[in-house]
């Protein structure tokens, strides 16, 4: 089965999910990035899913898992461009994302980790003077 | 009531579920469901293929076109498993026998506008969906 694939940018892992994803995908693609995390320190992980047009309680739970296992190792994800439906439909099915950063765009995830890092850079400066 | 349209496919591979999803696709296109009625069908359809795969390893699932007052679609989903023990506690969130989020059932339930579940042990389980086009 095909693989999702994780694409590497600075500090950053980006994973645009396009279609409909089978479930082992889903289970490969935690483990990837777990994988992923452990051998370089990337600080954050956008998850796109702007194309996805339904996330159930398994795709939730696998969105759930890889915020956690990131949390973990030193990173954190944002979810990013979820469709309105999909947002409505989580809701009335009771799935919470605690641990999970969502924007509406993945441009607007870009920006945020990029003002994160920006900011901690600024405070490293201040810290040593 | 009036069924205008209706196909029976099986579950018993993931690959089925695309194939139920885009058969609710195509049924939803036809009728001019919203786009938020069809997002929590497919939604609600997922979770009770996930259970027949989960724990009765095949099912069939139907899939209709009704016609009433208003149109809808109803998605029938049987299978020969063993059946669930306690009902009233797999309908309750957070409820599972499996480590899952037990979010199915109950989740399912709030997504659709009919919901029914009968099962008996070690005969089976039938959910019966239904979302019209209000």
């Amino acid at each position: 089965m095909e693989k999702i694939p994780v694409l590497k940018i600075g500090n950053l892992l980006l994973i645009s999910i396009q279609t409909d994803i089978y479930d082992s995908q889903g289970l490969q693609l935690q483990d990837d990035i777990a994988n992923l995390l452990q051998r370089h320190s990337f600080r954050g992980v956008i998850l796109d899913i702007s194309s996805l047009s339904i996330v159930d309680s398994f795709m939730g739970k696998i969105i759930n898992n890889i915020a956690s296992i990131s949390l973990v190792m030193g990173a954190e994800t944002v979810v990013s461009g979820m469709q309105p439906a999909v947002a409505i439909t989580l809701v009335e099915l009771g799935l919470e994302m605690p641990n999970v950063k969502t924007t509406l765009s993945l441009e607007k995830a870009i920006q945020f980790f990029n003002e994160k890092f920006n900011r901690e850079t600024d405070q490293d400066g201040s810290s040593q003077e | 009531m009036e069924v205008l349209k209706s196909k029976t496919l099986k579950i018993s591979e993931e690959k089925d579920l695309l194939n139920i999803r885009g058969l609710i696709r195509e049924y939803a296109g036809e009728i001019g469901l919203p786009e938020i009625y069809k997002v929590k069908l497919l939604t609600a359809t997922s979770e009770i293929a996930r259970n027949v795969l989960k724990y009765a390893v095949s099912g069939r699932m139907t899939i209709r076109i009704l016609s009433d007052i208003y149109k809808g679609i109803e998605v029938i989903c049987e299978d020969n498993g063993k059946g669930i023990a306690d009902v009233d506690s797999a309908m309750k969130k957070g409820f599972s026998t499996s480590g899952s989020l037990g979010l199915g059932l109950p989740g399912a339930k709030s997504l659709v506008h009919v919901f029914h579940i009968d099962s008996k042990l070690s005969v089976g389980t039938r959910v019966r969906l239904i979302v019209w086009r209000k």
